[in-house]
């Protein structure tokens, strides 16, 4: 059994977002998880990756002005 | 396709289709250009329009429409420009909001830093902090992380290879994190009033 090399901190925070979504190789999230297994640092790091994807996936839609929306509502009427 | 899934392909079942689209499809827009998000959305219900034929699930009407506009959009940018604004990571690399927020401590009485950071920033703060990023940053950052699209599908709707979308993705969030720091400090978002 090959041990899972050490990574530094640099190294697993540039991964952080990519680790969330599943886009690394096994073997590079076997590295985060280890590097995350022992640094607190990184930890907060990686929270705060959860909390910013949730801020833009939550973040409110923009508002259509009324005046645009009946712009584009007689746009399609007329195609 | 299931004939309840199926419209009829007439102008009528497009304007009906399209209608309660339109506020997502003029969000997307918004978050993509600084001006011209109307423009935009025009031109795509126009292609859409014209494509109609080809959709075969009302049900995925809204993606489809959010497809359309993305090409439209990346049509427009190629006509603009033909070169590609590969900002250099620079000191970029090195920045970490999470850390400058602990440095910094805006809030010094808070005990949920961070948390209370993202939520000084209202929608429209955050489409000022969106719009100062490049494209080629900007769009791979707004579809997949507020729209939803998955990085192949970015990669194909941008006809860019994989990896260049996730490096694209990569040096996006950390400009937008270094972006959104400069400008709640110039915008004033880390006085008392607004970190309520």
């Amino acid at each position: 059994m090959t041990e899972t090399k050490a990574i530094p901190c640099s190294e697993a925070v540039r991964q952080l977002w990519d680790y969330l979504d599943h886009a690394i190789a096994p073997e590079d999230q076997e590295k985060v998880e280890k590097h995350l297994s022992f640094c607190r640092s990184c930890c907060g790091e990686l929270e705060f990756a959860k909390e910013m994807r949730a801020f833009l996936a939550t973040s409110t839609a923009e508002k259509i002005p009324p005046h645009v929306k009946e712009r584009l509502e007689r746009f399609v009427e007329r195609l | 396709m299931s004939e309840a899934a199926i419209r009829d392909r007439t102008k009528e079942g497009f304007q009906e289709l399209v209608l309660t689209e339109l506020p997502a499809l003029y969000s997307l827009a918004r978050r993509l250009v600084r001006d011209g998000a109307e423009d935009l959305v025009q031109e795509a219900l126009l292609q859409a329009f014209r494509a109609y034929g080809t959709l075969r699930e009302d049900g995925a009407a809204g993606r489809w429409l959010k497809t359309i506009l993305v090409n439209v959009f990346r049509d427009q940018v190629r006509k603009r420009s033909r070169t590609v604004d590969e900002r250099p990571m620079g000191d970029l690399s090195d920045f970490s909001l999470y850390r400058t927020l602990v440095d910094e401590d805006p809030f010094p009485y808070s005990d949920t830093l961070h948390t209370d950071f993202l939520q000084v920033f209202d929608s429209e703060d955050l489409r000022e902090v969106l719009i100062r990023l490049p494209d080629i940053y900007r769009v791979p950052l707004v579809l997949r992380y507020m729209d939803g699209f998955a990085t192949k599908e970015i990669a194909r709707l941008l006809e860019a290879p994989l990896g260049t979308i996730l490096a694209r993705l990569h040096r996006g969030r950390r400009l937008f994190e270094r972006e959104m720091w400069a400008y709640a400090r110039e915008a004033g978002l880390l006085t008392k009033e607004r970190a309520r």
